[in-house]
């Protein structure tokens, strides 16, 4: 990837600002996902709360379905690869989609590479749980990051979680002296010239979405009011009772996070949310957010 | 009603907060020495002396006019005389036609087609020279962009490239598929604020324009 198509790649995400990307698993969803206003649809066979009920390998969803998807909607398309599958994401890019998540959600490939994906020209969005895994991801390329949360949760802990630890690593990278930024980015795992770049931004230098766990308007809200540039809403929607009116709920509510009133009416009425997990009754070896490193 | 006629223009041009890169056009009107700032509310538009719809996904900006009550108030004040100006989902939703869906402002007597070059893979960067904004070639950013396919007679055309038009004004409201907010260029900036009624900076282009880099709206958005 030049330099160039870098930037456009970015540049993308940028347009996705204060916007939802929201799970759809057909072409009726994908429909309905555009007209509640989201600003792209994930395309996947299975939304991660079914992913994590079945168990057993999840991998690439079928392209044919993710074609169809693209053929019916004007918005961008995203679909996931497996972390490390770098032969499934150069069958999205041949395929055209517009951006390639690079995911947790599926069963991992490859556990000591991910994708290298300076190699590409289609952007990818990766997950992340702090400072250093977001540099990583970038420094290999990634046009995007999104925290990792807990998919499949409907329960936004993780991802608070994950969002406050990546603000407090920038708040502390702002603050040191100069000199002590190579220690810091030794124990945290950050590439050098990326964790100065930040240090210099006070933020990531790519767009940041929240993911994993969103469930409602106030989660939405929640996640940008703690500086997240956009959500990513995944059963949280399809999973709940009125899957329109909480597509569109949401939608208000990224759109109007700091302003009480407006989430308030956009939380009424709006039948059950998906329902949620708690953290600590899922077996270590089936939480999503540990895989990738 | 009366009062909010009187009420004086601000010299402000706002940039409509919904969804999409506001930053990115605030970084450069200030770049300008313009003041210029957010804007979401319906009260919001009285005092403008410009608007800025901004690049983002024009169904969802649709939308949230709509539903939030916005559209009105923006017409009205469009019709008291503040410019408006839309990049690429900005020009869908000021188009009196778009294709194969149903228009939102349509404020300007054109016909656009949405997502006109394919995907992310095809988005591109080239330039252009367009006398009546820059002496200089103006570098031009498309991103999944549209196509303005037909532009009526009161629509003056600024730059047509091939088989489609790519910026046009009448006299209120600009249109460009491409993102000059995503370049380091403040040219169309500039015409659009003179088009306002204001004068922005002269003396910036050797300093402001050479100081920008993809990253500098992360400047308006640091997250701590």
């Amino acid at each position: 990837m030049d330099k160039k198509r870098y930037e456009l790649n970015i540049q993308l995400a940028q347009m996705l600002k204060g916007g939802v990307i929201m799970d759809v698993t057909n072409v009726e969803q994908a429909r309905i996902a555009e007209d509640a206003g989201a600003v792209a649809v994930m395309a996947l066979e299975r939304v991660p709360s079914d992913i994590r009920k079945d168990g057993g390998v999840a991998r690439m969803s079928d392209p044919e379905m993710i074609a169809k998807i693209k053929k019916a909607v004007s918005i961008p398309v995203m679909a996931k690869a497996r972390i490390g599958h770098f032969v499934e994401a150069q069958i999205l890019e041949a395929l055209r989609i517009d951006y390639i998540d690079e995911s947790e959600v599926l069963t991992p490939a490859d556990e000591e590479c991910h994708i290298d994906k300076t190699k590409f020209s289609i952007p990818f969005v990766c997950g992340a749980r702090n400072l250093g895994e977001a540099l990583r991801r970038i420094a290999e390329g990634a046009a995007m990051i999104r925290t990792k949360g807990e998919a499949g949760t409907g329960n936004v802990v993780e991802a608070v979680r994950h969002m406050r630890t990546m603000n407090r690593e920038i708040r502390q990278l702002v603050q040191m002296p100069v000199e002590e930024v190579t220690g810091f980015a030794k124990t945290n795992g950050l590439p050098y010239e990326l964790a100065l770049k930040v240090k210099e931004l006070g933020r990531l230098p790519v767009v940041n979405f929240a993911a994993g766990g969103i469930a409602t308007p106030a989660d939405a809200a929640l996640m940008m009011q703690l500086g997240c540039d956009g959500v990513f809403v995944g059963s949280g929607i399809f999973k709940a009772a009125d899957p329109k009116l909480r597509a569109a709920a949401i939608v208000k509510a990224t759109a109007y996070f700091d302003d009480p009133k407006k989430v308030l009416k956009a939380s009424m009425g709006l039948g059950e949310a998906m329902p949620g997990l708690e953290i600590s009754q899922i077996a270590p070896e089936h939480l999503l957010a540990g895989r990738g490193w | 009603m009366i009062a909010k006629q009187k009420k004086k223009n601000s010299g402000a041009i706002g940039i409509l907060d919904l969804q999409g890169g506001v930053y990115e056009h605030l970084d450069h009107l200030q770049r300008l020495g313009i003041t210029a700032r957010r804007v979401k509310h319906a009260s919001d538009f009285n005092d403008l002396a410009g608007l800025i719809i901004p690049g983002g996904e024009s169904s969802c900006i649709a939308r949230l006019l709509d539903i939030f009550a916005i559209k009105q108030p923006l017409l009205k004040a469009c019709e008291r005389g503040m410019k408006i100006w839309g990049t690429c989902a900005g020009a869908i939703l000021l188009a009196q036609k778009v294709v194969g869906e149903a228009s939102s402002l349509g404020l300007i007597d054109i016909e656009i087609k949405r997502n006109s070059f394919g995907s992310q893979l095809d988005s591109f960067k080239s330039e252009a020279r367009i006398p009546e904004v820059a002496d200089d070639p103006i570098p031009l950013t498309f991103i999944r962009a549209p196509k303005i396919v037909r532009v009526g007679k009161d629509v003056n055309v600024l730059l047509k490239v091939k088989d489609y038009i790519a910026a046009a004004e009448s006299e209120s409201i600009l249109v460009t598929v491409f993102h000059p907010e995503l370049t380091g260029s403040l040219a169309f900036h500039r015409y659009f604020a003179a088009k306002c009624g204001l004068n922005p900076a002269v003396n910036t282009r050797s300093c402001s324009e050479q100081q920008w880099n993809y990253d500098s709206w992360t400047r308006l958005a640091r997250s701590v």
